[in-house]
């Protein structure tokens, strides 16, 4: 529904720190031009709250009012993702919300393609750019993969170190420049470049880590436990209180190297049935996490999700087979922050008083 | 000349404070009401400690404070030490009960659960979505059905046949008891009803698949309520300690919390006869809106928290 002669712009919701991978693709893939999602606040979540039915999921929340936010500032070509929950309804839904308060805009919907016939798959892709060239697409893909892997090798990287730095922002200074270089990235050539040089950069910064350290793996829906807002930095929280943070979620270990299989396989004796959605990766990660021996697991999941909440008594099965508490926060547009604060430091002095490192109080 | 320290709990109903010596033997407490105002409750709780401890020859070195207005008063009363009330009343009831292994806690607005093993928490849970079966809640019925809180354990005891109540939330369990009330239900059978609903709750709530072993301790301001106490004894089978201290349990804490620190500093009572004021504000800075607040002490700048990012931080100048 775009006018003729509109310049396209094309804008997938925020999430985590995965825009410029998906900017590469619609700008050197699609052939236009790729608005950066505005960065999560307040506002996105009222703005999306406002618009939603009450009781769906808070990702559709956010993803909704980021979708008015980027309407505001010019975008005109949304896109969702397909998955399997109720986010194979969040296009259709928003879609349906967005038009009904008047907004013109096209729509590509990937839970609407049939994958199995490249018909349905070109029609939709000729959504965002109606000339696309389906060769120079394919040809984008590999750098796109490649910047996905790298943001996800730099931010494991970072989550377990940034607890110790020595210098205060020395990583998320870096991070934030590392962020900036991936915003204009013209070519596989120019990443490879930037991955070399900011991965040594990265290892180089100061770090005072003791031999032993307390370890927490977080688990939780694929939305909640990715996007750092909807979780209110429950990752940057930990680490200042001096954990190593593990999160095995991510777009590398879920679409690049699909890890379903060996996840259901290595989480059987816990769940023989999937429970849908994540739900079998969070429960397969967090029983890795606990044979890795983390000192403790926090699952993350937005209010209401089901697939994560019928993970949650099994959860507690694998907390009581190996002593190692596993926390579960919920969260919901309207979640007291006193509520999380507290609970994330009882978290804290548990594990460090189970840790026994001399510093935790006998309770 | 005896050393003395101050725990502070200023939780949403209720404020309370101890002070106890260096063999944690508690001198002075007190019990009073927030009222919605947690920076006066403790300017007269203060005057009620000062009060009790006078002429005993003890000098206060170290405050802790805990509870959901814990940085706000730590901040004001320069406190050595600011924790959360799981670990405070974990610390607390393990010091008085060393062989614990369950604790039961339900307050004016939340509930908890804490798991204790061989003296440590191995596992806790923290009701703060609803009030439903929380100390407000049980008041705000006593007031519907005539009578004061303070009487509704003993009340409730003289049930034979406790009337079923739906429980599940605190909108649906009024209009539940206003049913039944009407149905020609006995005053203390559904009083007594309540009570079994408010230990229902907390049990499939906050104490789904813990593993609840004896003993048992149950604080907070609920636990004052025998009608409740007998109601978990009921379910879970075995005896429910209360101790008469149950109240002050996080205060108590903290106060050994703020001794085993070591941190001492100068307390002075005379905080209660200085002007403490504080402002809350949005930030304008960026759409995120954070709330700041800001603590002055006779206008004077001494705290501020709130900001989510460098961009709202207001810097305390000394």
């Amino acid at each position: 529904m775009t006018k003729v002669n509109e310049e396209i712009v094309a804008c997938f919701p925020q999430w985590g720190n995965y825009s410029h991978a998906f900017k590469f693709l619609i700008e050197r893939g699609f052939g236009v031009k790729y608005m950066t999602p505005p960065p999560i606040t307040r506002r996105t979540l009222e703005l999306g709250s406002r618009h939603s039915p009450d009781y769906v999921c808070v990702p559709f929340k956010y993803c909704l009012g980021c979708y008015l936010e980027a309407l505001e500032q010019g975008a005109n070509c949304l896109m969702q993702i397909f998955g399997a929950c109720r986010l194979n309804y969040y296009g259709e839904l928003a879609e349906q919300i967005l038009r009904d308060l008047g907004y013109q805009f096209e729509f590509m919907n990937m839970a609407e393609i049939k994958w199995t016939s490249p018909r349905s798959i070109v029609e939709h892709m000729r959504k965002i750019n109606p000339n696309v060239s389906i060769a120079k697409v394919v040809a984008a893909l590999p750098t796109m993969v490649n910047m996905i892997k790298l943001i996800d090798k730099f931010d494991d990287f970072l989550r377990h170190n940034i607890g110790f730095e020595v210098n205060e922002g020395d990583f998320e200074n870096l991070a934030k420049e590392f962020y900036a270089s991936l915003y204009n990235i013209q070519s596989g050539k120019q990443l490879k470049r930037i991955k070399k040089d900011y991965l040594r950069r990265l290892k180089k910064i100061p770090v005072n880590k003791p031999a032993k350290t307390l370890k927490v793996g977080m688990v939780g829906d694929y939305y909640t436990v990715q996007e750092p807002f909807s979780n209110y930095y429950m990752e940057k929280e930990l680490a200042a209180m001096g954990m190593e943070v593990y999160r095995d979620m991510n777009l590398t270990n879920t679409l690049i190297h699909n890890q379903w299989k060996k996840r259901h396989r290595f989480a059987k004796k816990y769940a023989k049935f999937n429970p849908g959605a994540t739900a079998t990766f969070t429960i397969s990660e967090a029983l890795s996490y606990v044979k890795q021996g983390m000192d403790g697991v926090i699952q993350v999941k937005s209010f209401g999700c089901t697939p994560e909440v019928d993970s949650m008594p099994i959860l507690q099965n694998i907390s009581n087979d190996y002593r190692i508490p596993i926390l579960n926060f919920s969260f919901d547009s309207q979640t007291s922050e006193t509520g999380i604060k507290t609970r994330l430091e009882a978290f804290y002095d548990m594990v460090i008083a189970r840790k026994n490192t001399g510093k935790g109080e006998k309770a | 000349m005896k050393k003395g320290y101050i725990g502070i709990d200023i939780g949403s109903i209720s404020t309370k404070g101890v002070v106890v010596d260096e063999k944690n033997t508690i001198i002075a407490s007190d019990y009073l009401w927030t009222e919605g105002d947690p920076m006066n409750a403790v300017k007269r709780l203060l005057k009620s400690l000062e009060k009790q401890i006078k002429g005993k020859d003890i000098k206060v070195v170290a405050v802790g404070t805990t509870g959901s207005a814990r940085k706000l008063i730590g901040a004001v009363t320069n406190a050595s030490v600011v924790k959360n009330e799981i670990t405070a009343h974990a610390i607390g009831t393990t010091t008085l009960y060393p062989g614990v292994n369950t604790i039961f806690e339900i307050g004016g607005q939340d509930s908890k659960i804490i798991i204790i093993e061989n003296g440590y928490v191995v596992d806790y849970a923290m009701n703060t979505l609803c009030a439903a079966g929380t100390g407000s809640f049980l008041s705000s019925q006593a007031h519907r059905l005539g009578v004061s809180v303070e009487d509704f354990g003993s009340i409730a005891l003289t049930s034979k046949q406790p009337t079923n109540i739906a429980a599940r939330c605190t909108v649906f369990a009024e209009s539940d008891l206003v049913h039944k009330a009407q149905m020609g239900h006995k005053k203390e059978d559904i009083i007594a009803g309540l009570c079994k609903a408010v230990v229902t709750n907390y049990l499939n709530n906050v104490g789904k698949g813990k593993r609840i072993k004896a003993p048992i301790v149950f604080q907070g301001g609920v636990s004052k309520n025998i009608g409740v106490k007998k109601a978990f004894e009921d379910a879970v089978g075995c005896e429910v300690t209360v101790d008469a201290n149950g109240h002050l349990m996080g205060a108590f804490g903290v106060a050994i919390l703020a001794k085993k620190s070591g941190i001492e500093r100068d307390f002075d009572f005379n905080i209660t006869a200085l002007d403490f004021k504080t402002k809350g504000f949005e930030c304008p800075k960026c759409a995120n809106h954070c709330e700041i607040m800001c603590v002055y002490r006779d206008n004077k700048l001494i705290d501020s928290w709130g900001n989510k990012c460098d961009n709202g931080a207001i810097r305390v100048n000394n």
